[in-house]
């Protein structure tokens, strides 16, 4: 198998800017089939502006973006969520007012087929791909362990368990690529040792590519197969967590110029 | 051994996910809605003409409310367009039941059953030639937009006097002849009784689709576009799409609504499509409880009856006059009691209605131990 071919996302050379701010400027990777890939790097580097460029949300000025061989950029983000990527957000973005079981449901929005007619009389088609939609959302909630949050608004849960409804939304639309934008930000060091235990077996038993962006650390170096720093825009660095660890650049870009004497 | 079916016993307890997903997912809920749907059916038999009158228009109201709920309530976008949209469907209906020799245009086609729907269907029609505004407003900014429709409305309705028959005049509202028999008319009933029989009935279905539609994935979209819809849009919900249907359906049920309320009275004027009706409506989906159907209903119950208690007791009181030429009247004094109820439950009760419901019935399932 070719590199390419091995590879499901492809960013090259991104720029983004809002009224003369460089958001992202040249950035480029790839990301393998199986890989979690971590994006690094202090705050305001761009790391949140590259995945809403994934996502959709924002249309970058320059570049190209391909995803299982198709080109992502100027696509709606529902479009893209239908192609098979799914993000969760730094800043819990759940729909406050319902349950956890909803929120979940919704994640299977793109999978169901039936339009409001059908949804009016609840018969054949809205009924089955309902129930089946609901066997699928049980796993998940299993999966995460929320089952005794089913039925809360997810507004009224602390904020460990709505990180975990988030997570749970993304993994039932079924994606080729999951985004996770700080999954442990905020978090206790017991709710982000569960939270990693979640990210492991995403991998081990779903099987889907991940890419993380976070600020802790030894969660990134522990987890990650290649690691991308980013710092104002533009790449330091690119390699397995034992080089970027010692990377010179990074260092530099995390606590400064070494002052010489 | 277990002789007994376990889930009578425990309601909540669900054994498939077919009846934990069920309309009426306990006993109580079901044998509730089931008497007070045969209540309903049994009151022409119990209550004067007058009262049933009110409570046909109470519930044509009720199918007005129940769109604009899921329209504002649970697709969060705020429209002041309601009664436009009444309006659209009150002369879509009139024009095909009207009277082909009479002053304003008509059809003749007087079967409710072709009538009503093509009523809904030309305000869906409008309604989706409105949402591309939506779907780029949010808002006060479509509140405001949907606020001049009323006003293009307004002057549309008394000026096209082909289809409306001008400001002062009118014209006669659409006929309501279901499979032949003429319900407006006395016949083995009386008018009203088969006027209340009829409006409750399509009550009852209007709602039943509307609570099917809403615990949907349609209905879920509308809620998540209503909540966050740029995580809507990332999760695959097609925003443009579910706001358009959103206007859509609640036309429908407007444009439904419109036809049906002038039956009861007879007779339609273009001014009464007015802000007035909007606000109404909008009274009606708050004081009931934003984003519940049952709350729709009990919201535009409670205006509706509201307004005629009003009426009564309002010249009781000292200084109000029941003659619209003096100040203050009854009729200035209904508008400040709609506008009190409006702030009212939005400071103190937010979940309306319903909202109060729910607080007695969770301390009842708590009870003794409600705190």
């Amino acid at each position: 198998m070719t590199r390419a071919e091995s590879d499901i996302l492809r960013f090259s050379d991104v720029k983004l800017s809002f009224s003369g701010v460089k958001a992202i400027d040249g950035i480029s990777f790839t990301v393998g089939r199986s890989e979690l890939f971590a994006i690094i790097g202090p705050n305001g580097a761009g790391k949140t502006s590259i995945f809403n460029v994934l996502s959709g949300v924002y249309r970058p000025d320059a570049g190209e973006v391909s995803f299982d061989g198709q080109a992502l950029l100027g696509k709606r983000p529902h479009q893209i969520a239908h192609l098979g990527i799914a993000r969760t957000f730094q800043n819990v973005e759940l729909f406050a007012n319902l349950t956890v079981l909803e929120n979940v449901m919704l994640g299977r929005h793109h999978h169901m087929r039936y339009g409001p007619l059908s949804a009016f009389f609840w018969l054949g088609r809205a009924r089955r791909e309902e129930i089946t939609a609901r066997a699928r959302v049980e796993e998940i909630i299993d999966f995460l362990e929320l089952e005794q949050w089913r039925r809360f608004p997810v507004g009224l849960l602390p904020y460990g368990v709505q990180k975990r409804v988030e997570l749970g939304r993304a993994l039932a639309m079924e994606p080729k690529l999951l985004l996770l934008d700080e999954p442990v930000g905020g978090m206790n060091v017991e709710e982000t040792e569960d939270m990693a235990r979640y990210i492991l077996d995403i991998r081990e038993d779903l099987d889907i590519p991940i890419i993380l962006v976070e600020h802790d650390m030894g969660l990134v170096m522990d987890l990650a197969d290649r690691v991308l720093v980013v710092d104002f825009g533009r790449p330091v660095a690119t390699g397995v967590p034992s080089e970027i660890q010692n990377h010179p650049d990074v260092i530099r870009a995390y606590l400064g110029e070494v002052q010489s004497t | 051994m277990l002789t007994r079916d376990p889930t009578t016993s425990r309601p909540l307890l669900h054994t498939s996910y077919r009846s934990d997903m069920a309309l009426f997912d306990t006993r109580t809920k079901r044998n509730a809605v089931v008497l007070i749907v045969l209540f309903g059916l049994s009151l022409p038999l119990l209550l004067p003409d007058p009262d049933l009158r009110l409570l046909s228009t109470a519930s044509v109201f009720a199918i007005g409310a129940i769109g604009l709920g899921l329209l504002t309530g649970s697709a969060g976008q705020i429209s002041l367009g309601h009664a436009f949209f009444l309006g659209v469907g009150c002369y879509a209906a009139a024009v095909i039941s009207g009277d082909p020799d009479g002053r304003a245009i008509g059809f003749g086609i007087t079967e409710i059953l072709i009538w009503l729907p093509a009523a809904g269907l030309v305000a869906a029609a409008v309604g989706v030639l409105i949402a591309p505004l939506a779907t780029r407003l949010r808002g006060l900014y479509l509140a405001i937009v949907t606020l001049g429709l009323v006003f293009v409305g307004e002057h549309l309705f008394e000026q096209w006097r082909v289809v409306t028959g001008g400001a002062r005049a009118g014209r006669p509202a659409p006929e309501p002849v279901l499979f032949g028999y003429p319900l407006h008319v006395d016949g083995l009933f009386t008018r009203q009784q088969q006027l209340f029989w009829l409006m409750f009935v399509l009550l009852v279905i209007f709602a039943l689709l509307a609570r099917n539609l809403s615990r949907s994935a349609v209905g879920r979209a509308f809620n998540a576009v209503r909540d966050r819809d740029i995580a809507a849009g990332v999760i695959g919900v097609n925003l443009v799409k579910y706001k358009t249907i959103a206007f859509a359906i609640s036309s429908f049920y407007a444009g439904c609504a419109g036809a049906l309320l002038y039956v009861i009275i007879g007779h339609v004027n273009p001014t009464e499509f007015n802000l007035l009706l909007s606000v109404l409506f909008i009274a009606m989906v708050l004081v009931g409880g934003v984003g519940t159907i049952s709350g729709a209903i009990a919201g535009a119950f409670f205006i509706t009856l509201l307004g005629r208690f009003t009426e009564q007791v309002g010249p009781m009181l000292p200084l109000i006059s029941a003659r619209s030429h003096e100040t203050p009247n009854v009729f200035q004094m209904q508008n400040v009691l709609y506008a009190l109820l409006i702030i009212g439950f939005l400071l103190f009760e937010p979940r309306g209605l319903f909202g109060i419901w729910f607080r007695i019935r969770n301390w009842w399932k708590a009870f003794p131990f409600s705190y």
